[in-house]
């Protein structure tokens, strides 16, 4: 092969997903599925783990197969791996539970057309082996969780006053009605980013005082 | 079949279930291209015309699946003559307009990731439409789009000039953008179904 592959395996390979690259927080990556079905945390919840499974999967196939797929046609190929795995997800979630799948509608389907899965398949799936694919994967998918459920809990507890289902306040709480419906996937997730963007730049300012004291 | 009128159909597309606003499809696209409106237009110009293309074949296939009852395959003949129309686009625009292919970029491509595009074609085989209610639909859902760039394209340039706390830059402001607009589109929730 042309190129030397990196292939020691790091925490860093794992956690880069989580936090420091996480794929909704800070890519900004595959937004619609997340402001479209966090509405409850239990519908976050399986669609993260079915993002996370067809992430797995179409991450090992396509590591397994990185060699033999020719350069000019893999975005098609990827494309048609990942249809492949989604459209299991969609007759395995079909079969176990019609609620959910009413509940999620198409965006089983959508997950097809997720920009984070392709994106990991073309930037480091194609480009690593097996091993180091399936654990970067799994910790972008869960990484990917992750932020569908900091969404879904916020927008369930203020929007419907529960948390997966069980009532939280008793029936005096009022609830606000905008944060299951679409605009308030908008403001959650935009709030999200500005607490995280504060906290990135109080961290930066207490690293740089002591450095500016010392001199 | 369904019975819903043309003009139903349309004006459902357009406003009341705008796709960008009420269904968060193809929101890749609405928050990365809608920076600067002479981007902003073309972007949604091109994404309406793949989304006519792609619901015209998605209308044929649908009938070649279902006569050979082998509808399993569907999402992935449908990506794939996405994956086609968008090449088409590419290869046209790169021709007659190399400026705009280049300021475009990375997201002229992404087209066929745009979820609004699959979720239109599945969308109009889970409503039964026939051949003319579903065109009626993609050039509704088109416009749709358009409009929602577009509007979000004229918010971001006026922001450009204002002064804003460090903290609400970039992306979040884009959010927050975003959610009042789509509160603003809820207004017309009556008019839809």
């Amino acid at each position: 092969m042309a190129k030397k592959e990196n292939s020691t395996i790091t925490w860093d390979t794992f956690s880069e997903g989580l936090w420091h690259d996480n794929p909704v927080f800070v890519m900004l990556l595959g937004m619609c599925p997340v402001l479209a079905v966090t509405n409850s945390a239990i519908n976050a919840l399986a669609m993260g783990l079915a993002t996370t499974f067809v992430l797995l999967a179409s991450g090992t196939l396509i590591s397994l197969l990185r060699h033999s797929i020719p350069k000019q046609v893999r975005i098609a190929t990827y494309i048609v791996i990942i249809a492949t795995f989604v459209t299991i997800v969609d007759y395995t979630i079909q079969a176990i539970s019609l609620d959910l799948y009413n509940a999620l509608g198409a965006f089983i389907q959508l997950i097809v057309v997720n920009c984070m899965i392709l994106g990991r398949a073309e930037a480091y799936a194609s480009r690593n082996r097996p091993v180091k694919a399936v654990v970067n994967a799994l910790g972008m998918g869960i990484g990917f969780t992750f932020a569908l459920l900091c969404l879904g809990v916020v927008r369930e507890i203020l929007g419907a006053g529960s948390l997966f289902g069980f009532d939280l306040f008793g029936p005096r709480f009022e609830p606000w009605v905008v944060m299951v419906l679409p605009a308030g996937g908008f403001l959650v997730l935009g709030a999200w980013l500005l607490l995280f963007e504060w906290l990135k730049q109080r961290k930066e300012r207490t690293e740089l005082e002591p450095a500016a004291e010392t001199r | 079949m369904t019975t819903e009128t043309l003009s139903f159909i349309f004006l459902n597309a357009v406003l009341a279930n705008n796709f960008v606003l009420a269904l968060f499809l193809g929101l890749c696209p609405f928050l990365g291209v809608s920076g600067k409106l002479n981007t902003a237009l073309p972007m949604g110009l091109a994404t309406m015309f793949v989304m006519l293309v792609s619901s015209i074949c998605a209308y044929l296939i649908n009938i070649v699946l279902v006569s050979f009852d082998i509808e399993f395959l569907r999402l992935i003949a449908y990506i794939a003559v996405i994956a086609s129309a968008v090449q088409l686009v590419e290869m046209t625009l790169k021709k007659f307009s190399p400026g705009l292919f280049r300021s475009l970029g990375i997201f002229l491509p992404l087209i066929t990731t745009n979820c609004a595009i699959l979720g239109l074609a599945l969308f109009q085989t889970f409503k039964e439409y026939d051949f003319l209610q579903s065109l009626v639909y993609a050039l509704g859902a088109g416009t749709g789009f358009i409009l929602a760039i577009l509007l979000m394209a004229g918010l971001r340039e006026k922001l450009e000039l204002s002064t804003m706390p460090s903290i609400t830059q970039g992306a979040a402001v884009s959010l927050m953008l975003g959610g009042l607009l789509s509160l603003s589109f809820m207004g017309f929730a009556g008019l839809g179904g």
